[in-house]
Order: structure tokens, then C-alpha cells, then sequence
């Protein structure tokens, strides 16, 4: 019995190894987004009201400074928080796209924030209590990326880039979305942030196919090879000059002979 | 094994003579005379492998619904073409393959083209008796970009859809004729029907690539004609041509160029993505993507037309051209035309009708070297200028301070250069004369008296002839 | 030292006859100097040696290796970048092998050949005498060839003509879009649009009812602005229902399918709502009627009037206000009527 096991162990080891390079070659499906409302800031169980207390604090502290003691907004620096709801404190928060240190500068995603979680916490609850929408709670696992292909080239891939690769529009940069979450999809999407519109008018279904296909451009299907960035032309042409026509210029430097002088 | 084959046609064609001198035709050596070799490899392998993509492309606009293997694009209608280019690049074996290669040949294709005509320009080779050569030469150069974009159009995916309705735009800005003249491409208004398709694909597969296979051939009679032009040297004249017979050596080089330019166009193919139609989708006239690009060699034209002021002038109701005109037609054909006069604005410039077979080295004419700079500054500005939206992206620097500074540029850009590179090429051409100019340092030397002395020089003090500018 | 193998001195012999064979070819002494006659070589230099040789085998047979692994894998596993790797290097193989024969293996010679005189004067007059010749005794030979003239340019006009009609005349057509008086804005599903479905912030888009969707005319960008937003005369602000404004979607720079809508969430800070276009960045101010302010469009968005029926839905007031699609000789001639 030990013998005949031993002898499998070659061709086992082969057969795994190739299953693993096989794996590594074909593309994997695309995973989806797994930060739904349980990345929120605020989750149904928790006790909004002594969140919100230590929250008018916090918002005092720091916010009030352009949004105003009342949250009603201080002209030329913030906008009226009075009917924003919880959702919209949760985006600005758990993006760290808030506190903004100038009125003038695009609120953009940051990979850090004068706050503490805690402290967001009790800041998007104090919000809470001014009214407006509730965090959304998005299942972009039900939806057909193909549904929100056609969705997102529809309405975002003119300001996002068809593989939600970001751009530009005059005075604004257009973040890409490679951070995007479902829920800052579904979030954003019922704010319109800075300059992007507003699509209140997607019902669930659609916002959960666009969150699908959100998390798919994260991983794009790269039948090609090398995705070089996966914004077209531009990296195409530097490829073309950098390595192809650099390789063959080379190569003609070996084969020509210089002219003596 | 030699001998029959041989004997076979001389005996029925006279080709023995033929043979000979193609056997030890001459091919003078300098690396940079062979990168119209690599344009021409890069065409083989375009012609090879468009056969097989035209075995699978179908030129129909004809609406259906996509039930293939790719998942987001289950169901979404697009064009028959569109959906024949997916099924090649996604179902079939090597389909990828040779599609990608295909890409990546034409881009280098223009290229090499690029290149060889920068050396063309600048060693003087497109004087007396090479003019005509010259021209065929910038025919096929506009030829291949227009072949390019038709080729990548051809798949009606959303950024080469993008990029036809321009076409389209300039084409109706054109002063008086334009709308006459795209209705007449598209047979109607934009986006035509599916005859326009039949009339792109037999434009890209058949008229284009008989054109171009015409005047390769016509450019290689009249080089091997001519023989190919040498830089001066030991034992050159302006009456010979020393340098490396056909066979063995040149031969080998040759076959061994364009088996590294097939490999490295396959490597690349395999390799490295390019135009991934399957993410970005099919194209209609009502969607459209930030960070649409044309392929670099159009680059020209989309920094054109950015950068243009939004000047659209009129004479009542009557509109003189549209704004798309500037950037997207007139710059080209100004280019263009540049380099069409060129051998003649030349031969004014120097006031020489004589034959030419030795060629110049930039420095030998500063006047003329500067004058491709400044030509190539005119034409990579707005190119620089199409991609100001990623620059942004990237760098931060604002959209509209750039628009502004390619403006500026645009026109001082080139004056700039040329004032810039004359000094260059003159100061280089300088140093030629004598080694030693614009050295600074100490220089020993005999005194009257017999001993030695070591003095600093500077430059400019020894009394040197001014070196007059060679024909 | 060992006998060599038997393969390795057959390769010799063949190697050696060939050389033979090759050095007996070349003339013996200097022939006389004539275009087209090939001259002797003045310098020829032998370089082959075993490395190089053994160089160009080891290539050569890495392009068979190459190659068939790539029809192997081709029946196998078809994976692009496999088989573009395979057959890729089985062309650099074959390069290097190529590139190294020709450098280090087979004989290197530099020859000289003269060039032959281009142009001659005798030729040339012999040429004119024998065209010219050609219209000895001819009387009225300057008519004659004017009407030869005259008949070649009339065939050839004749033979291009055909090509008018690759297309239509120009006539209104291009004016005319698929939007009449009442026909209602549906989305890309064919769902009649409604004032609930136009949103202050929001953008979306129309199309006629019936139409052709992707005819340049059809596409229609719907955004709504608050009362009071608009900055246009009074007599101007007509069909806007409810603040809702109709724009085409199609730039009237070179096309592009305006998708980009630039609305502030907070405007003291931000700059005002535009709608931009992604391939050159025309913006145009949806307050003052689509009225461009930066970029090189030569024109207005175009608006279309709208107005709203019984059932709450969105329906066109007529056709564009102006020209759509990009501007040609005609854009701002008056339209004629439906």
C-alpha cells in the first residue's frame, strides 16, 4: 500500500503543478466587491442616539468650521448638512474625502483622516439626526455584470472611462475606481459628489449592476497580455516606440556596419 | 543543387545575367539605411496576417445580439462586424494571436516609416536624382496612416467609433465641398449603412494594400536603379558605391531583420494587450468614454484639434469652414504639402542642381538639419497636446493652463527649435573642422628661446578659418 | 587527440567542397570596368569559426524547438500568450541564427561598383527626333493634338462622374432630424420618458419615439434646472417645461456624443453646471442655452423645444432651435419646414 502511494507521488506533484499554472494562466472571475453596508460606518444595530451625542462634539471640533454650528452651511466654504442623512456622512467620511482642509480643493479619496473611526462614527450619526437617506445596503452578487456594462458605458463611462479608469473634465480630475467599493458606488451615485451628476433615478437593481461591473473592471479580463493600463492608444504608442521600435533599432545597430571614417 | 535551377531559367528567360548582378548587387553599410527595411518586413507581416483577419471579418453594420462566451457582453446588441472581431479574438485558436500582431505591425510600420524618412531628411537623400523616389515615399507614409485608421475603424468598437465620426467632422468642415464630400464616403448622413462598411473593407484589404505593394515596387526599381546612396568615406565617390555584396552577407542580414521583426511584432502580439475590443464595448453614435484615444500616429490631429481656438468663420449664413478644419485638415495637408515641396524648396535654398549620391551628416547642413526640427517641433507639439487629459490625470497640471501653453507653443515651438538647433548643428559642424575647437585648457608649446611653456587657452583665440557651409 | 566523429567530418567535406566550389567562381584577374559587371572583391575576410557556426545551429535548432511547441500548443493549449512566446521566439531564434551567419560565418566582402551616368544628352535628342518624327508629313498636327486633348480630358471627366453617385445630393438633409411637434422622448428601451424621470443634477438620455436611434439627430440630452437658473432673455425661455431642457447630444465640434455633465453639488466653490464634451472638451452652459464657454466647438449645443402631454410625459416642440451635428457650409442657413 505505502509502495503504490509513494509511486503516485511524481506524477500527483505534476498534476498539481500544472493545475496551478493552469490556474494562473486563465483569468480567474472577476470578484465582486465584498465591502457592502458591512464596510459602512453605521450598521442597523447601532444605538444612533448616543453616537449622535458624542458626535454634535466632534462636529463642533471639526466640521462646524465650514458647514456651519448648525450644520446649516457657512456661504463660500461648506453646504447645508441639514437632509443629507446618514449616507452622505458615511461616504464623505469612510473615504476620508472629509474633513477637507480647503473649501477650494476637490474633496478625492485619502488613504487617511484626522478622525478615528470611532469618532466618524458618532460625526455620521450627529448627521443622521438632521434627516435624508439611510446607508444603502447594495447586493451587486445578484445583479449581471452584463447589465451593468451597458449601464455604466451608458451613464459614467464618459466622465469614468469605459473601465472605470477615471479622467478629467475641465477644472475637476475624475477619480478612476479601483478603490470603489458597492456601497461608494451606491452612495455616490444618489449624492453626486463635487461636480458629478446625480442618478437618483437608477432603482436597485440597476445600482447593484453597476456596482457589479465596477468590481469587475478592478480585474479586467487581459485575454491579450499585459493590460498596460487599460487606457487604449497612449501606453500602445509607447510600447510601439519604447520596445519594438528600441529592439529593432538595436538590431540594426548589429547587423549595419558603421561607414570608417 | 545549385546548377539545375539555375540552368532552368537561364535557359528559358536569360535570368543569369539578372541573377548575377542581384547576387552581387552592392548595399553600402550604415545601420540607419536599414530602417525602410523594417517598414517594409513590418508590411509582409501586415499582408500575412490580414489575410486570415479578412477571412473572418464580415463588413456589416447589421444589428445582432451578442450570445457568445464573454459574460458583460451577454446580450448587448452591436454591429456584425463588431461581433465577427470579438468571435475572432475571443473563440478562435490564435485568433488573438494575429490580431494583436496585426495591430502592433501597422503601428510600427509608420513608425519605421517615420524614422526612415527623418534620415532621408536628414542626410539629404531625397536631392537629384532622387526626388521621385522621395515622393513615392511620402505618398506611401500618408497611405499607411490612412491605412491604419481604417483598419482599427473597420471594428466598430467605441473608441475607432469615436475616432470615424471626427473623420466624418472634418470631413464635412471642409470649406465648400465638405458636405458634398462625406455624404459622398458615408452615402448619407453619418453613420451611413452597411455599404459604408463594404466600402472601408475593400478600401483597407484591396485598393490601399495594391497601392502601397505598387509603390514599394516602384521604390525599390528605382533604388536598385540608382543604387543606394553612401556616407562619405575611404574609397567613396560620388561615382561609386563600395559597401557589401547581396549574397552571402546582406542577404542574411536582411532575412535576419525581418525574422526579428516578425518575432518581435509575434512577442508582442502574444504578449502584450492591445485594442482589447471586448472592454470597451461596441460602438453608437450616442456613447462615447473620457480618455479616448486615436492610435499614435493620428495623435497629430486630436492635439490639433484640441488646441484650436474655437474660430469658425462666417460670412452671414454662409459658414467658410467648420472649426474642425484647422486641426483635423489643413495642418496635415500643410505638413504634408512641407514635405512634398521639400526637395525643391532645397534645391533653392542651395542653389545646386547637381547629382547627389554622397550624403550629408545633419551637421554637414545646419541649415536644413534645423529646418526638420523645426518641421518635426511643428508636428509633435500637438501631438504632446492630444494627450493633455491624461497628463492631467496624472500630473495634476490644470487642462486649460495646457491648452493655453500648447497654443503658445505651437507657433513658438518650432521658430524655437530651429533657432536652437541651427546653433547646434553649426557648432557641431565647427568642431568637425577642427578637433580641437571649443576645447579650453592648457595647451604646452616651444618657446623662441628652446624651453618649454604651458599657456591656458580659451576658445575663439586661435585664428581658425571659418568653415564655409558644404553643398 | 580522438578521431571526430564521422557526422562532424561529412559536414567538413560537404562544408569544404562548397567553399571550393564558391572560391572557383570568383574571377581570376580584373575584368574591364563596366556598369553592371560585377567587380572583384577588395577585401574579403573568411571569419567563420566553430563558435559561430555552433552559434547558428544552437539558433537554428531552438527554432524547431520553438515552433514546435507552438503546433503543439496549438492543438492543446491555445493560449495567446503561449503561442505568441513560442512562435515569437521561434522567430528570434531564426534572426539570431540569420544575423550571425551573416556576420560571423559567411564570408565578409566589401566591393566596389561604379555607378552608371544618369542622363544623355545624345539619347535624349535621339528621343525628341523620334516622337517628333512620328508626326512627319502630319499638316494640322497642332489641332490634332488639341482635339486629342480635348478628348482625353472629356473621357476621363466622363469615366470619374460615376463616382457621384457613391452618394445622395446634399440637400436638407442634413437639417432635418427624426424630432417633430409631439413625438415623445423615450429612453434606450423605448419607455416613454416623464417629468418624474428628469431629475435637478441628473443627465440622461432621449430619443424620439419611432426613430432610428443612432442617426445624428436622434440622441437628446435631458437635464433639469432649478426656476430661476436660467440666464436667458424671457422670450427665450421657451420650451422648457418644468426647467427641463432638451440638448442634443451630438457635439457640434466633430461629433462626439456629448456624455459628460459637470453639475456642482455645492456652487460657491465649484464651477457652474456645463455640459462637456470627452474627446476635445467643448463645454457648453446649460443656463444660457447651451452656449459654449471654453474649447474649440464653433457653435451652441443645440436645443431642442420641449413640452409635456396629458400623461405627464416628455415630448419634442418642434425640431432643434439650431443646426445638430457638426458644422458644414449650410449649418447656419435657415432650415426649411418639415
Amino acid at each position: 500500500m505505502r509502495r503504490a502511494l509513494r509511486r503516485l507521488r511524481l506524477p500527483a506533484a505534476i498534476v498539481c503543478g500544472g493545475l496551478a499554472l493552469a490556474n494562473l494562466a486563465a483569468p480567474g472571475p472577476a470578484p465582486v466587491a465584498a465591502q457592502t453596508q458591512a464596510g459602512a460606518l453605521l450598521r442597523p444595530g447601532d444605538d444612533r442616539a448616543a453616537l449622535a451625542a458624542k458626535g454634535e462634539r466632534v462636529f463642533q471640533d471639526t466640521c462646524s468650521s465650514c458647514h456651519g454650528g448648525d450644520a446649516r452651511g457657512i456661504e463660500g466654504r461648506g453646504p447645508s448638512l441639514r437632509g443629507v442623512g446618514e449616507l452622505a456622512a458615511d461616504f464623505y467620511l469612510r473615504t476620508n474625502r472629509m474633513p477637507l482642509d480647503d473649501p477650494e480643493d476637490q474633496p478625492s479619496r485619502h488613504p487617511s483622516s484626522p478622525l478615528t473611526r470611532e469618532e466618524k462614527r458618532q460625526v455620521t450619526a450627529y448627521v443622521g439626526t438632521f434627516g435624508g437617506p439611510a446607508i444603502p445596503d447594495p447586493d451587486p452578487g445578484a445583479a449581471r455584470v452584463a447589465d451593468g456594462r451597458r449601464l455604466f458605458t451608458d451613464s459614467c463611462a464618459g466622465c469614468h472611462q469605459v473601465v472605470a479608469r477615471g479622467g478629467q473634465v475641465p477644472r475637476a480630475r475624475i477619480p478612476d475606481l479601483e478603490d470603489a467599493t458597492a456601497l461608494d458606488v451606491a452612495e455616490a451615485v444618489d449624492i453626486g459628489p463635487f461636480l458629478m451628476p446625480r442618478f437618483r433615478t437608477l432603482d436597485d437593481d440597476e445600482v447593484d449592476a453597476i456596482a457589479r461591473y465596477v468590481a469587475a473592471t478592478h480585474d479586467p479580463e487581459d485575454r491579450g497580455g499585459w493590460g498596460i493600463g487599460h487606457i487604449g492608444p497612449i501606453p500602445e504608442g509607447m510600447v510601439t516606440w519604447l520596445l519594438a521600435a528600441f529592439a529593432l533599432v538595436l538590431t540594426i545597430r548589429i547587423i549595419g556596419e558603421r561607414t570608417p571614417r | 543543387m545549385i546548377e539545375s535551377p539555375v540552368r532552368f531559367v537561364d535557359e528559358r528567360l536569360n535570368a543569369a545575367k539578372l541573377l548575377r548582378k542581384a547576387l552581387r548587387y552592392v548595399f553600402p553599410d550604415h545601420w540607419s539605411f536599414m530602417l525602410g527595411e523594417i517598414a517594409l518586413y513590418c508590411f509582409m507581416v501586415l499582408d500575412g496576417t490580414g489575410i486570415f483577419l479578412a477571412f473572418y471579418y464580415v463588413p456589416s453594420d447589421a444589428e445582432t445580439v451578442y450570445r457568445g462566451t464573454y459574460e458583460p457582453l451577454q446580450g448587448a446588441t452591436m454591429s456584425e462586424a463588431y461581433r465577427s472581431v470579438l468571435h475572432l479574438s475571443l473563440d478562435v485558436p490564435a485568433g488573438l494571436l494575429i490580431r494583436q500582431t496585426h495591430h502592433w505591425a501597422a503601428n510600427l510600420f509608420i513608425a519605421a516609416i517615420v524614422l526612415h524618412l527623418l534620415r532621408i531628411l536628414f542626410t539629404g537623400a531625397f536631392r537629384k536624382p532622387r526626388e521621385m523616389n522621395y515622393w513615392v515615399g511620402v505618398t506611401m507614409l500618408g497611405l499607411a496612416i490612412f491605412e491604419g485608421f481604417a483598419g482599427y475603424s473597420l471594428v466598430d468598437d467605441l473608441l475607432s467609433g469615436m475616432g470615424l465620426v471626427i473623420a466624418y467632422a472634418v470631413a464635412l468642415s471642409v470649406p465648400v465641398v465638405g458636405a458634398d464630400l462625406a455624404l459622398l464616403v458615408w452615402d448619407g448622413e453619418y453613420p451611413g449603412g452597411t455599404v459604408f462598411w463594404d466600402r472601408l473593407f475593400t478600401i483597407h484589404i484591396l485598393i490601399v494594400p495594391l497601392l502601397l505593394a505598387g509603390l514599394i515596387a516602384l521604390h525599390l526599381i528605382m533604388i536598385m536603379k540608382q543604387h543606394h546612396t553612401q556616407f562619405p568615406g575611404p574609397r567613396r565617390t560620388e561615382r561609386n558605391v563600395v559597401g557589401t555584396p547581396m549574397w552571402p552577407g546582406y542577404a542574411l542580414r536582411s532575412l535576419g531583420l525581418l525574422f526579428a521583426t516578425a518575432g518581435v511584432l509575434l512577442l508582442l502580439g502574444g504578449l502584450v494587450q492591445i485594442n482589447p475590443i471586448w472592454l470597451w464595448g461596441p460602438y453608437e453614435t450616442y456613447l462615447s468614454t473620457n480618455g479616448a484615444q486615436p492610435d499614435w500616429y493620428v495623435g497629430w490631429l486630436i492635439g490639433g484639434l484640441r488646441i484650436m481656438p474655437p474660430f469658425e468663420p462666417h460670412v452671414g449664413e454662409y459658414t467658410l469652414a467648420g472649426n474642425a478644419f484647422w486641426g483635423g485638415a489643413l495642418f496635415p495637408l500643410v505638413v504634408f504639402g512641407l514635405l512634398y515641396l521639400w526637395p525643391l524648396i532645397d534645391r533653392r535654398w542651395s542653389r545646386r542642381g547637381e547629382r547627389h549620391e554622397l550624403l550629408d551628416r545633419p551637421r554637414d547642413n545646419p541649415r536644413r538639419s534645423a529646418a526638420i526640427v523645426a518641421l518635426l517641433t511643428w508636428v509633435a507639439i500637438p501631438f504632446v497636446a492630444g494627450s493633455t487629459d491624461r497628463i492631467f490625470f496624472r500630473l495634476g497640471i490644470s487642462y486649460e493652463a495646457q491648452v493655453w501653453v500648447f497654443r503658445v507653443l505651437a507657433v513658438a515651438g518650432p521658430l524655437l527649435a530651429w533657432l536652437v538647433a541651427r546653433r547646434v548643428f553649426a557648432n557641431l559642424q565647427r568642431r568637425d573642422v577642427h578637433p580641437l575647437r571649443g576645447w579650453t585648457g592648457r595647451v604646452t608649446r616651444r618657446t623662441a628661446s628652446g624651453g618649454f611653456e604651458t599657456v591656458a587657452r580659451a576658445d575663439g583665440d586661435e585664428t581658425d578659418p571659418v568653415p564655409r557651409e558644404r553643398p | 587527440m580522438t578521431e571526430p566523429p564521422r557526422s562532424r567530418r561529412l559536414r567538413d567535406t560537404l562544408l569544404g567542397a562548397a567553399l571550393v566550389r564558391l572560391l572557383r567562381r570568383l574571377p581570376a584577374s580584373e575584368p574591364p570596368r563596366e556598369p553592371g559587371v560585377p567587380p572583384p572583391d577588395i577585401e574579403r575576410e573568411l571569419p567563420s569559426t566553430r563558435g559561430a557556426e555552433r552559434t547558428v545551429l544552437v539558433a537554428l535548432l531552438g527554432t524547431v524547438v520553438a515552433a514546435a511547441g507552438f503546433i503543439v500548443l496549438y492543438v492543446a493549449l491555445p493560449d495567446t500568450q503561449l503561442l505568441g512566446l513560442c512562435l515569437g521566439l521561434a522567430f528570434v531564434c531564426l534572426a539570431v541564427g540569420s544575423i550571425v551567419a551573416g556576420k560571423k560565418v559567411v564570408p565578409q566582402e566589401t566591393t566596389i561598383e561604379e555607378r552608371e551616368e544618369l542622363g544623355d544628352r545624345e539619347t535624349q535628342e535621339e528621343v525628341v527626333g523620334i516622337v517628333r518624327r512620328g508626326g512627319e508629313g502630319v499638316s494640322r498636327r497642332g489641332m490634332l493634338l488639341g482635339a486629342a486633348g480635348a478628348a482625353g480630358a472629356a473621357v476621363g471627366a466622363a469615366a470619374i462622374v460615376p463616382a457621384a453617385s457613391l452618394g445622395p445630393r446634399v440637400d436638407a438633409r442634413l437639417h432635418r432630424s427624426p424630432w417633430r411637434a409631439g413625438r415623445r422622448v423615450v429612453d434606450a428601451d423605448g419607455a416613454p420618458l416623464t417629468v418624474a424621470d428628469i431629475e435637478i443634477g441628473g443627465f440622461r438620455t432621449g430619443f424620439p419615439e419611432g426613430a432610428t436611434r443612432d442617426e445624428l439627430g436622434s440622441p437628446l440630452i435631458l437635464v433639469k434646472l432649478e426656476p430661476g437658473e436660467v440666464e436667458l432673455p424671457a422670450e427665450q425661455q421657451v420650451g422648457m417645461p418644468s426647467g427641463i431642457l432638451g440638448f442634443s447630444k451630438i457635439c457640434p465640434h466633430a461629433g462626439c456624443a456629448v456624455s459628460m455633465y459637470r453639475h456642482p453639488l455645492y456652487e460657491p466653490t465649484t464651477p457652474k453646471p456645463a455640459l462637456v464634451c470627452p474627446c476635445h472638451y467643448s463645454t457648453f452652459d446649460v443656463r444660457r442655452g447651451g452656449e459654449l464657454i471654453f474649447g474649440p466647438a464653433g457653435r451652441a449645443l443645440p436645443r431642442l423645444p420641449l413640452r409635456v402631454n396629458a400623461e405627464d410625459e416628455l415630448v419634442a416642440d418642434g425640431d432643434y432651435l439650431d443646426a445638430y451635428g457638426p458644422s458644414w457650409s449650410g449649418v447656419r442657413q435657415e432650415r426649411p419646414a418639415p
